[in-house]
C-alpha cells in the first residue's frame, strides 16, 4: 500500500526522466527538422561531394564537400599528434610508472582536460600561429597543421585517460604469465598486455576522435576559414563547426542558409553518433575478456 | 534536503528578476566596421545618461539584421544597405527597418607595409580577387605570390566590396574568411604577400591602403564620393526610433557624435 | 614512453608560462572588479564575471534538481524498461554531442521559438541541457557505488523507497554527486559555442538586472576580443588577462573537486 507521499516522490521522479528524455530527443528531432527541408532544395549528393558552399550568394550554393573534408582531416591531423602522446603515456602510466607518480600525474591529466577550448584558441591564434608562420615561412600561420597541433595536445587527456583505463583493467596474472614464460617487461608490454586490451584502446582513440571533430572554439580561431580542399597542411581550412558557428547568427529563422546550417549540423551529428556507437561496443567488448 | 534549497534558490531568482522593475535598455548587434563607433559613442551617451544600459555585440552586418528581423536586437549595425529581399522578409515578420546613416566610410585596399604597390584599378582588384591574377609581379608589384584575405558571409564590408569592387563574382575558393575588419588588419600586417580590405578605421602601422583608380581615400574623397569604394555606415532600427533609442541615434548624428566618430578613425556625415 | 608523458607535460608547462606571463600584465583589482572602459581598452571584465557566474548558476539550478532525481528514477524504480533504454541511449548520445549543436539548437528553440532572445534565460537553459548527460551519469554512478547493503538493509528495517534514497542513498552518495557537480561547473563555465548567439554579448556596462537580458561571459570575451577586437594593442593582453581569470577559475573548481573526491575516499570505511 504505498501512501501518498511514496507515490508523489515517484511520480516526481518519472516526470523528470520523462522531461529529460523530451528535452534530449527534443534536440534531436530538433535539429532534423529544422535541416532536412533543405534537401527539397539541393540534393544529397551535391551537399556532401561537391565543393561549392556560397550560402549568401545571389544563387546559393550547398556543396558542403570541403567543409567536410576540412573536418576530417584536422581530426586525422590531432590523432596523429595525440594518439603516440596519449598511448604512450597511457602505457608509461599503466605499465612503468610507480604509484607515486601515476597519482601525482592523473590529477594533471585532469586539470589538462578541463580546460577551457577557447584558451587553447588564444594559445593558438595569439602564440603559437606566428610561430608557426616564421619557422616555416608561411603566408599564414592559421592552418591545418597549428590546428592539429592544439587539436591534438587537447584530446591528449582523454586518450590517456581511457587507455590507461583500459590498459590496468587488464588482469595482473596475464603480465604475471607472461614474465613467467621468459619474456622482457617490453615484450611483455607490447605482446600481451596491449593486445588483450586492444578493445579499450581503440574505444579511447575512437573517443579523442569523437572530441576533436566535434571542437569548435580550437578551429574556429586557429584553422584558418578557407572554405577549400586543403592541398597541403599549411593550408588554411574551414571544418563543419567552424562554419555553423560562424554563419550561425547571420540566418534568419527559416531561410535556406539556416537551414543547410541544420543539415550540417545533421552531418556532424550522424558522424559523432556512429563513433560513440562504436566506441561503446568497443568497451562492451573489452569488458567481455 | 538539498533539493529544497535548490528550488527555493530558483523561486528567489525568478522573484528577483521580475521584481526589479523594466531597465532602461538598447541592445546593438551587428557590423564590426560600426562597432568601435557605437562602443564609443555608447559609453559616452551612457556617461550622460547612467540609467540607460546599451549593450553591443558585433558578428558582421548580417547577423545585425538577422537580429533586427528575429526582433532580438533594437538596432542593427550595418555597413551596408540592407537588401530588398531582406526589408521584405523583415516587414513580413512585423518588423519594419528604418535606417539612419551615423557615419561615412571608405573601404580602404590594403597590403602589407613593405609591398611596392600603390595603386590598383577596380578590374585589377576584381581579378585578384577571382584568382586570375595570382602573382603581385603581374600588376607590378614583387615577385611575390598574392595571398588573397576576404570576409565571411556575414560581413557588410563584403556586401559593399562585393557590390563595387566585384560586380557579383565569386571569390577564389583559396581565399580566407576571417570575421572582422581586426582580423583582416592584422592578417595582412603579418602577411608580405597579402591584400585585404577594411573599413578606415582599422588601419594600422603594419599595412597601407592602395590608391584605388588613383584615387586615395580621405575625408574628401569619401565626402564628395569620388572613391570608388565609399559608402555609409547605418544604424537600423524598427520603425522610427524613439525614445531612448531616439535619444541615442540623435546623439550619434549630432556634433558631438560626430566628433567621435573622426577619432575612431571614420568620416563625418558631413 | 615516459617521453611521451615528458612531451605532454612540457605543452602543459609552456602553455602555462605563457599564459600567466601574458595574463598576470594586466590582472589587478581593477581588472577584476569595474567594468570595460574607452572602447575596450583599459578597465576590467568584472560584468564578464558576473555574468559567466550568472549563466553557470542558472544551468545548474536547471540541471542539478532535474539530473539528479532522473537519476534517482534510474536507479530506483526503472519501470518501465523502454523509458529506461531509450533515455540511456539518449544520455549516451547527447553526452558525445558537440557544444555547437547544442547553441544551434538553443538558438533555435529558446531565442527564436520560445521568443527569450539572447538572454541569460536562453542561455541558461542551453547550458543546463548540456550538463545534464554528465550530470546524470555522475549521479547514478555515485548511487549505484553505494554499497548495495546499505541500500537492503534499509529496506529490511521496512524503509519505504523514498526513505532509503532521502535518508540513507542520497546523503552517502552526496560528496560524489557534489563532485559531479562541481566539475560540471567548471565545463559549463568554460563553454563558449552554447552562449554564442543565445546570451553572450561582447560590451554592456551594467550588469545583467534580468533573465532577460544579455550578459558578457568570460569565454566569449576572449573570443570576441581576439575576433572582433578594435583595437588589438591594448586588447590582445587583456584577451590573456581573461582568460588567466577563466583558467584560474576552472583549475581551482576541478582541484576543489578532486579534493573532495580524495578526502571522501580517505574517510570511507567500505
Amino acid at each position: 500500500m504505498k501512501t501518498f507521499k511514496e507515490k508523489s516522490f515517484q511520480t516526481i521522479t518519472y516526470t523528470a526522466a520523462l522531461f529529460t528524455v523530451a528535452c534530449l530527443l527534443g534536440i534531436i528531432f530538433g535539429l532534423f527538422r529544422e535541416g532536412l527541408p533543405i534537401f527539397k532544395h539541393v540534393g544529397l549528393k551535391e551537399f556532401l561531394f561537391t565543393n561549392n558552399w556560397y550560402p549568401t550568394h545571389a544563387e546559393p550554393g550547398f556543396g558542403a564537400l570541403a567543409l567536410i573534408v576540412g573536418s576530417l582531416v584536422v581530426t586525422l591531423g590531432s590523432l596523429i599528434i595525440a594518439i603516440p602522446l596519449g598511448l604512450g603515456a597511457a602505457i608509461f602510466l599503466s605499465e612503468m610508472a610507480g604509484p607515486r607518480l601515476r597519482e601525482i600525474t592523473k590529477p594533471v591529466i585532469e586539470l589538462l582536460a578541463g580546460i577551457p577550448s577557447v584558451v587553447y584558441g588564444l594559445f593558438g591564434m595569439a602564440f603559437l600561429a606566428p610561430l608557426v608562420r616564421e619557422w616555416f615561412d608561411l603566408d599564414t600561420g592559421l592552418n591545418v597543421f597549428t590546428a592539429s597541433l592544439i587539436l591534438g595536445v587537447m584530446i591528449v587527456p582523454v586518450i590517456c585517460s581511457m587507455g590507461e583505463d583500459a590498459l590496468s583493467s587488464v588482469p595482473k596474472n596475464l603480465r604475471e604469465a607472461s614474465l613467467a614464460l621468459g619474456a622482457t617487461r617490453a615484450e611483455t608490454i607490447f605482446k600481451a598486455v596491449i593486445p588483450a586490451a586492444k578493445n579499450g584502446l581503440a574505444g579511447s582513440v575512437l573517443m579523442g576522435f569523437g572530441r576533436a571533430i566535434g571542437e569548435t572554439m580550437v578551429v574556429l580561431m586557429v584553422a584558418g576559414g578557407a572554405a577549400r580542399i586543403p592541398s597541403s597542411i599549411f593550408d588554411p581550412v574551414r571544418p563543419l563547426t567552424s562554419t555553423i558557428a560562424a554563419e550561425m547568427g547571420e540566418t534568419v529563422m527559416g531561410d535556406l542558409h539556416y537551414q543547410s546550417l541544420f543539415a550540417l549540423a545533421i552531418i556532424l551529428f550522424l558522424i559523432t553518433f556512429v563513433s560513440n556507437l562504436i566506441t561503446e561496443s568497443m568497451l562492451l567488448k573489452r569488458g567481455k575478456k | 534536503m538539498n533539493k529544497k534549497y535548490i528550488i527555493v534558490a530558483l523561486i528567489l531568482l525568478l522573484a528577483i528578476s521580475f521584481a526589479v522593475a523594466k531597465s532602461r535598455k538598447i541592445t546593438c548587434s551587428g557590423s564590426t566596421t560600426v562597432l568601435p563607433i557605437a562602443q564609443a559613442t555608447a559609453e559616452a551617451y551612457m556617461d550622460k545618461h547612467p540609467d540607460v544600459n546599451i549593450s553591443i555585440r558585433g558578428g558582421g552586418s548580417g547577423v545585425g539584421i538577422a537580429a533586427l528581423q528575429n526582433g532580438s536586437a533594437d538596432i542593427a549595425n550595418s555597413s551596408r544597405v540592407m537588401k530588398a529581399k531582406e526589408v521584405s522578409q523583415a516587414k513580413s515578420k512585423g518588423i519594419n527597418p528604418t535606417p539612419y546613416a551615423v557615419a561615412l566610410d571608405g573601404i580602404a585596399i590594403v597590403v602589407h607595409k613593405s609591398n611596392s604597390v600603390a595603386n590598383l584599378s577596380i578590374a585589377q582588384i576584381r581579378d585578384i580577387y577571382n584568382g586570375k591574377i595570382k602573382n603581385w609581379s603581374e600588376v607590378g608589384g614583387p615577385k611575390l605570390p598574392i595571398v588573397v584575405i576576404s570576409r565571411d558571409v556575414a560581413s557588410g564590408t563584403f556586401e559593399v566590396f562585393n557590390e563595387k569592387a566585384l560586380g557579383g563574382s565569386k571569390v577564389v575558393s583559396s581565399a580566407q574568411l576571417l570575421a572582422s575588419n581586426n582580423a583582416v588588419a592584422s592578417t595582412v600586417g603579418s602577411t608580405p604577400g597579402g591584400i585585404g580590405y577594411i573599413g578606415l578605421g582599422y588601419l594600422t602601422e603594419e599595412i597601407k591602403t592602395v590608391k584605388v583608380n588613383s584615387i586615395t581615400p580621405n575625408t574628401k574623397t569619401v565626402q564628395d564620393g569620388s572613391y570608388p569604394l565609399a559608402r555609409k555606415l547605418y544604424m537600423y532600427t524598427n520603425g522610427k526610433a524613439k525614445g531612448d533609442l531616439g535619444s541615442y541615434i540623435a546623439f550619434i548624428q549630432s556634433d558631438a557624435g560626430q566628433k567621435i566618430v573622426v577619432e575612431q578613425g571614420f568620416i563625418a556625415l558631413k | 614512453m615516459a617521453l611521451m608523458l615528458v612531451l605532454t607535460a612540457l605543452f602543459l608547462v609552456l602553455f602555462l608560462v605563457r599564459m600567466f606571463s601574458q595574463g598576470a600584465k594586466v590582472l589587478s583589482w581593477d581588472f577584476l572588479f569595474t567594468a570595460p572602459r574607452d572602447a575596450m581598452r583599459a578597465g576590467g571584465i568584472y560584468p564578464a564575471l558576473v555574468g559567466t557566474f550568472l549563466l553557470t548558476a542558472l544551468s545548474m539550478v536547471v540541471a542539478l534538481p532535474l539530473g539528479i532525481l532522473t537519476a534517482i528514477w534510474l536507479t530506483n524504480y526503472g519501470r518501465p524498461v523502454w523509458l529506461v533504454n531509450i533515455l540511456r541511449v539518449a544520455i549516451n548520445t547527447l553526452a558525445g554531442t558537440p557544444s555547437i549543436i547544442f547553441g544551434l539548437f538553443g538558438m533555435a528553440m529558446f531565442s527564436n521559438l520560445l521568443g527569450f532572445d539572447i538572454s541569460l534565460l536562453s542561455g541558461g537553459l542551453t547550458l543546463a541541457i548540456l550538463a545534464l548527460p554528465v550530470i546524470i551519469n555522475n549521479t547514478e554512478q555515485a548511487i549505484r557505488s553505494v554499497p548495495e547493503d546499505f541500500r537492503e538493509a534499509s529496506l529490511a528495517l521496512g524503509a519505504t523507497t523514498r526513505q532509503t534514497v532521502s535518508r540513507v542513498l542520497l546523503p552517502t552518495a552526496l560528496p560524489s554527486i557534489l563532485t559531479g557537480a562541481i566539475i560540471s561547473i567548471g565545463r559549463v563555465a568554460g563553454e563558449t559555442a552554447p552562449i554564442m548567439f543565445t546570451a553572450a554579448t561582447f560590451y554592456s556596462r551594467q550588469l545583467p538586472k534580468g533573465l532577460g537580458d544579455e550578459v558578457m561571459a568570460l569565454p566569449y570575451h576572449i573570443y570576441a576580443l581576439m575576433t572582433e577586437g578594435t583595437h588589438p594593442t591594448e586588447q590582445v593582453p587583456i584577451a590573456y588577462g581573461t582568460s588567466l581569470v577563466l583558467l584560474l577559475l576552472v583549475i581551482s573548481i576541478s582541484a576543489a573537486a578532486i579534493w573532495i573526491r580524495s578526502s571522501i575516499r580517505r574517510k570511507r570505511q567500505w
